[in-house]
C-alpha cells in the first residue's frame, strides 16, 4: 500500500475543504446571536442550545431517534434474508439481484418518492385496487401517515443495507460451514455461530448508513408524512431556509451530529466487544 | 473400522470415482495417493458426508452412515486450508465441536486443554487465527478434530501449504499422534514420500480407479501397475515378450565388462549425495534408463562413455500396463 502516501494529501484538503471547514463554520454558527432581520451577528449566545431543550423540539428529537432506529431495524430484518439469498445463489441470479437492487438509485430520489405518493393517496393505485377487490368499502388513509414515512424511510434505503451485508457474506469462506457441519453443527448452528459473526461488518457498515441517512432526511418526511410528522432534519431546514435563525438551526445540527456519532461509537463498542482483536476478520 | 462398498462418484455424468471397495482398519493410518484430480479428495469427502456417493455404502463402525449428514458423523476432517473460524480464538476453535455437542463447561475446558496440550498450542489459546503461522494455524485444525475424540479422523492434504522443512517435522509429529491416540487416520496427499513414510497402507489412485493398494513396502517392491511402478519411486520400465518389466535403479549395476542385459551410452551424471546416478541413453532402443550407483562405487564414469547395465532377475517386477 506505498501509494495510499500520494493519496494523503489530496485527501485531507478534500476532507478539510468540503467536511471539516463547513462543519467548523456551523459550530461557530451556532454560538452566534441573530439580529431582527435573520443575519448572523458576532456576539456569543447560548440561546440555540437552551431553545433545543424546549419540550417541543426534544420530542421531535426523540421521534427522529426512534424512527430512524426502526428504519434500521426493519431494514435489516428486511435486507439479511434478501442479501443471503443472492449472495448464496447462481452467478446468474447474483448479477439479476443486484441489478434490481441498484434499479432505484437510476432514478432521481424526488420521483421515486412521489411515485410513493400516487401509489398511497385515497385515490391512489392500492386504495383503487382494494376497492375494485371489494376489500375495503371506502379508500384508507395510507398517505400522511407514520407509516407512510416509515415505508418511504425503508423502501430507499433498503439497498444501503443489503449490499453491505452482502458483500460481507459473499466474501466468506464457504468451507468454514463444511468445517461447522463436520464439528457437528446443525445448519442453523452454523449460520449462528459462523455465517452470522463472518457477516457483522456488512450489518455495521448497514445499520450505520441507513441510521446515518434516516436521520438526516427531511424529503420522505415532507412528501409522505406532510404536516403531522416532523423530523429533525425538517426543524433545521425551516430554522435556515423559512425562519432565518441561523445560530438555532447551527445549534441543532451540532447536537444532532455529536449525539449521532456517540450513538454510532456506542454501537461499534457493543458489536465488538466479544472480539475486539479480530480487525477485519479476514486476514 | 470403514467399509466403503462399491461407492463411486458421477459429477455431471463424469465418473469422478470409479466403483470402489476398501476396508479400512481401526487404528490403521491409511492413505490416499495420487496426483490432483485423481478422485482422493471426492473420497474422503464421501467418508465425511459431505459428498453423496452416486452408488453404493459408506459404513462406519458397523453402521450404514451412507445417508447420515456431516454433522451427525462421529469422524472429523481436517482441512486442506484448515478452515479455522477466523472470529474465534485459539480456544474457541478447538471448544467448537464440543460446544456443538452441549458438553459441560468443565468437561470441555479440560478436552481443549489436552488438545492444545497435545498440538503443544497451550500458550496461544488467545491467539486469533489471523495471528498464528502456517504451521500453528495447521495445529490448531487439528486440535480443533482430536478434541471431539473422533473414532476416526481424515485429513486432506494437511501441510501441502507449509514447506518443506515444517512438512518434515509436522509428518513425524502426525504418525507420532496417530501412535498416541490410536485412532484411525486417513490421509489424502500426493506426496509419495509423505505416503510412504507416514502409512500402514496405502490406497494409490488415477483417474479415479485404484492402482493398488498395500503397505508401502508391497507398492514400492512389487509395484502392480504402470502407475503405481512410476508413481511411488523411481523406475525403469522394460518391455518383454511376456509384458512390462521394472526394475529399480538401485537394483542396476552398470559396468564396462562385456555380458550386460544392455548396452548404452552415459548421457548425464547427477551426484545427489546418498545417490550418484547415471542416466543411460540405451542403444537401438528409444529409452533412457536410471542407474543409481551404490554409495561404496568410487569408480569415475564420464558422459559419453559407452556402458552396459546389468539387474539380477530376480529384481524384475512384472507389472500391468
Amino acid at each position: 500500500m506505498r501509494n495510499s502516501r500520494f493519496l494523503l494529501p489530496p485527501v485531507l484538503l478534500w476532507l478539510s475543504l468540503f467536511l471539516v471547514i463547513p462543519m467548523l463554520i456551523v459550530v461557530g454558527i451556532s454560538f452566534l446571536s441573530r439580529d431582527t432581520l435573520g443575519r448572523v451577528v458576532f456576539e456569543f449566545n447560548l440561546e440555540g442550545y437552551r431553545t433545543f431543550f424546549d419540550p417541543l423540539y426534544l420530542g421531535i428529537y426523540w421521534d427522529t431517534l426512534v424512527l430512524s432506529l426502526l428504519t434500521t431495524v426493519i431494514c435489516l430484518l428486511v435486507s439479511y434474508p434478501l442479501a443471503y439469498y443472492i449472495a448464496n445463489a447462481s452467478p446468474r441470479v447474483q448479477t439479476w439481484g443486484l441489478v434490481l437492487i441498484t434499479i432505484p438509485f437510476w432514478i432521481n430520489f424526488l420521483i421515486r418518492t412521489y411515485a410513493w405518493v400516487l401509489l398511497l393517496r385515497t385515490q391512489g393505485v392500492v386504495n383503487s385496487a382494494l376497492l375494485w377487490l371489494g376489500w375495503i368499502d371506502e379508500p384508507i388513509q395510507m398517505l400522511y401517515t407514520y407509516g407512510a414515512v416509515l415505508m418511504g424511510m425503508v423502501y430507499n434505503f433498503i439497498p444501503f443495507m443489503v449490499l453491505p451485508i452482502y458483500v460481507a457474506l459473499e466474501q466468506m469462506d464457504k468451507r468454514l460451514l463444511d468445517a461447522a457441519s463436520d464439528l457437528g453443527a446443525s445448519r442453523w448452528k452454523a449460520f449462528l455461530h459462523v455465517t452470522l459473526p463472518q457477516s457483522k461488518s456488512g450489518i455495521m457498515t448497514g445499520a450505520v448508513l441507513v441510521y446515518v441517512s434516516t436521520s438526516g432526511m427531511f424529503v420522505v418526511t415532507d412528501i409522505l408524512g406532510g404536516a403531522k410528522s416532523t423530523m429533525i432534519s425538517n426543524i433545521i431546514q425551516t430554522q435556515f431556509l423559512g425562519a432565518r435563525n441561523w445560530p438555532f438551526g447551527a445549534a441543532l445540527s451540532v447536537i444532532f451530529v455529536v449525539t449521532s456519532l456517540i450513538l454510532i461509537l456506542l454501537f461499534n463498542r457493543a458489536m465488538q466487544a466479544r472480539h475486539q482483536r479480530v480487525g477485519e476478520g479476514r486476514a | 473400522m470403514i467399509e466403503l462398498v462399491q461407492i463411486e462418484k458421477h459429477f455431471q455424468g463424469q465418473a469422478v470415482v470409479h466403483p470402489l471397495s476398501l476396508s479400512i482398519k481401526e487404528g490403521e493410518f491409511l492413505t490416499l495417493l495420487g496426483p490432483s484430480g485423481c478422485g482422493k479428495t471426492t473420497i474422503l469427502r464421501m467418508i465425511a458426508g459431505f459428498e453423496q456417493p452416486t452408488d453404493g455404502q459408506v459404513w462406519l463402525a458397523g453402521q450404514n452412515v451412507t445417508d447420515v449428514p456431516a454433522s451427525k458423523r462421529d469422524l472429523n476432517l481436517v482441512f486442506q486450508h484448515y478452515a479455522l473460524f477466523p472470529h474465534m480464538t485459539v480456544e474457541d476453535n478447538i471448544a467448537f465441536g464440543l460446544k456443538m455437542k452441549k458438553m459441560p463447561r468443565a468437561q470441555i475446558k479440560e478436552r481443549v486443554d489436552e488438545a492444545a496440550q497435545m498440538t503443544q498450542l497451550s500458550a496461544l489459546r488467545d491467539r486469533f487465527p489471523h495471528q498464528l503461522s502456517g504451521g500453528q494455524q495447521q495445529r490448531v485444525a487439528i486440535a480443533r478434530a482430536i478434541a471431539n475424540k473422533p473414532k476416526v479422523l481424515l485429513l486432506d492434504e494437511p501441510l501441502g501449504a507449509l514447506d518443506l522443512q515444517l512438512r518434515k517435522n509436522l509428518q513425524s509429529e502426525l504418525k507420532h499422534l496417530q501412535r498416541t491416540l490410536g485412532i484411525t487416520f486417513v490421509y489424502v496427499t500426493h506426496d509419495q514420500e509423505e505416503a510412504m513414510m507416514m502409512s500402514d497402507r496405502i490406497v494409490i489412485m488415477n483417474n479415479g480407479k485404484v492402482e493398488q493398494i498395500g503397505t508401502p513396502r508391497e507398492i514400492y517392491a512389487r509395484p502392480q501397475t504402470l502407475f503405481a511402478a512410476t508413481f511411488v519411486g523411481e523406475n525403469n520400465i522394460f518391455s518383454s515378450p511376456e509384458g512390462l518389466i521394472a526394475v529399480r535403479p538401485e537394483k542396476m549395476v552398470a559396468q564396462r565388462e562385456p555380458g550386460a542385459k544392455k548396452t548404452g551410452v552415459i548421457e548425464d551424471i547427477q551426484y545427489l549425495g546418498s545417490v550418484h546416478k547415471l542416466l543411460v541413453q540405451l542403444d537401438g532402443e528409444p529409452m533412457k534408463v536410471t542407474v543409481a550407483l551404490d554409495i561404496s562405487d568410487e569408480r569415475p564414469w564420464q558422459i559419453g562413455e559407452a556402458v552396459g547395465v546389468n539387474w539380477n532377475d530376480k529384481d524384475e517386477v512384472m507389472i500391468e500396463p
